[in-house]
């Protein structure tokens, strides 16, 4: 390897004069955040909704939810990405479409990647709300129906509190997929932290110290994620009910 | 396996403590091998590009074919195998830090501080921030568009130099900014603004693929300069003099002119464009007295 190392790269200034390469990271790492902050709000809603739709007793319901997981799930993140960001303006009517694309930079490709994110993953949290409400014994909805309550309080009250606990590791995983595939919006022009140090890279040549930083800020944001879900799942855990935080059978 | 590893941290550690120690012998390294890889871009038009064909051609595949000719005569090889491979902006810097490409042939420009991480050749393009506007509005320096509405590209390097000489000056300029080049281009276009500061490399493309390339003018003035390099290994001084010593007798016999001729005043492939860009007086001075200064100081 002929290369030169240089750490100190991060203080150095950024040509654009707004601070140093470090600082860049950082605001690249707040657009990351943000993007996949608001995306995960629309997928859990988007997602629960669906979810719960493809399990209920009304067959168009459950068409229409198996349609919806299979259209957002079966096209790549990134030609989705393309699609809000091209497409959807040029579908509008003329005067929203124009809107779009007119809105100032960083708003006209943010929008797009919180919405083409939300909706992607709010079809692979179906899906695992589905399997969760699945995965419950039968027994569980009839007994609520012996006990006279109506199907949407069967669900508020007995099927969605078991799922969701059981759905929860799952889940995790998504909310880290969201960050992760967040750095896919570098594609349609968000400067998040991918992007940044792409930027920082074609600006210095130090690319091993740019991609090294945005690793280990990936590996620390993913880290936060874990951990926090890893305490929710201990707050909600029923004792008797399976869920991660059950300690170990013995022998296991 | 453990004894690989532990050889295997012990270079990676050796060569990013030693630094220049571990700099490689580019020539000895082609002489072994019989072969010379190339880097190249794929849309870098008329650089370094996949023509109609599925070829890489280019004014800097030129230049480096000429390089590779040169390499050859100096080992004294009877046959020497040229690999190409394509890279990108991300990757090109790995790829000849680990040894993969010898020689990056495109529109990479050369700057001091990437200079701390490679070397280049001489210099074989100078590109410069200029401003493109309709020929009937007839404004040919910067002074003449003092108070009017300009365009650049946001996150440039163009929008900035804008931005600086606006204040500098007091021009009262408003500068808005476009997503991409083909939206500036098309902010002039429709009216809303007077002028696109851009490489004017760029100019130059975005006029000749445009509806009427003759309704459209590139100013004279220029607010920076960027000379454009080929990137090679740092600390390789007889690698980098063999290269050099052949694109500055390219300069000397002339011959530059030719291959000039042929990718910037003539049409090129894939679409037949002819780009139409004179050779620059910048440019000019680096043929007359050949230079790989990465300082833009030195091209005006």
């Amino acid at each position: 390897m002929n290369y030169n190392w240089n750490w100190n790269i991060f203080w150095a200034p950024a040509p654009d004069g707004t601070g140093v390469y470090f600082w860049w990271l950082i605001t690249g790492l707040g657009w990351t955040l943000s993007t996949a902050l608001l995306a995960w709000a629309i997928a859990l809603t988007l997602g629960a909704a669906i979810g719960t739709l493809r399990t209920t007793p009304m067959k168009w319901a459950v068409r229409l939810g198996n349609a919806y997981v299979e259209l957002f799930r079966n096209i790549p993140l990134l030609v989705q990405m393309f699609l809000w960001y091209f497409v959807l303006p040029e579908l509008l009517p003329k005067a929203l479409g124009d809107t779009m694309k007119q809105m100032t930079p960083p708003w006209a490709s943010f929008w797009p990647a919180v919405l083409c994110l939300g909706f992607y993953t709010s079809a692979r949290v179906a899906e695992q709300v589905r399997a969760g409400i699945q995965s419950l014994p039968r027994g569980q909805g009839m007994a609520a129906t012996a006990l006279g309550l109506t199907l949407p309080r069967t669900y508020r009250y007995v099927l969605l509190p078991q799922s969701f606990r059981i759905i929860l590791p799952p889940l995790t995983s998504e909310f880290m997929n969201i960050i992760k595939n967040s750095s896919v919006a570098l594609t349609i022009g968000l400067v998040e932290l991918t992007a940044r140090a792409r930027a920082m890279q074609e600006f210095t040549f130090q690319v091993f110290e740019a991609f090294t930083a945005a690793t280990v800020i990936y590996i620390l944001v993913t880290l936060v994620v874990v951990i926090g879900m890893r305490w929710v799942e201990k707050k909600v855990a029923v004792p008797g009910l399976i869920s991660a935080s059950a300690p170990p059978l013995a022998g296991h | 396996m453990k004894r690989i590893s532990r050889w295997f941290i012990a270079l990676l550690v050796g060569c990013a403590v030693a630094g220049p120690a571990c700099a490689q012998d580019t020539l000895k390294k082609i002489r072994d091998t019989g072969t010379i890889t190339l880097g190249h871009r794929d849309s870098s038009i008329p650089f370094s590009y996949y023509d109609d064909k599925q070829q890489v051609v280019g004014y800097a595949m030129d230049i480096c074919y000429k390089v590779v000719d040169a390499i050859k005569a100096n080992l004294k090889l009877a046959k020497l195998d040229v690999k190409l491979n394509p890279v990108t902006s991300a990757t090109r810097i790995p790829l000849m830090a680990n040894g993969t490409i010898d020689l990056e042939c495109g529109s990479t420009t050369n700057n001091l501080e990437r200079q701390k991480q490679v070397w280049f050749a001489t210099t074989h393009f100078v590109t410069a921030n200029r401003f493109v506007s309709k020929k009937d509005a007839n404004l040919k320096t910067v002074d003449d568009l003092k108070g009017k509405t300009v365009v650049s590209t946001s996150g440039t390097t163009n929008i900035k130099q804008a931005n600086e000489i606006n204040v500098e000056k007091k021009l009262g300029m408003n500068i808005i900014a476009a997503k991409d080049h083909a939206e500036s281009f098309l902010t002039v276009e429709t009216g809303r603004a007077v002028a696109f500061f851009m490489d004017d490399i760029l100019l130059y493309s975005l006029v000749a693929n445009s509806r009427n390339p003759s309704e459209w003018v590139i100013s004279s003035d220029a607010l920076s300069v960027e000379p454009y390099g080929i990137m090679m290994r740092k600390d390789d001084a007889a690698f980098k003099k063999v290269v050099n010593g052949a694109i500055n007798n390219l300069y000397k016999s002339g011959e530059i002119n030719k291959i000039y001729s042929k990718w910037f005043l003539a049409p090129v492939p894939p679409k037949g464009v002819n780009l139409n860009v004179p050779m620059g007086a910048s440019f000019k001075k680096v043929v007359a007295n050949p230079t790989d200064s990465g300082d833009p100081k030195d091209y005006q």
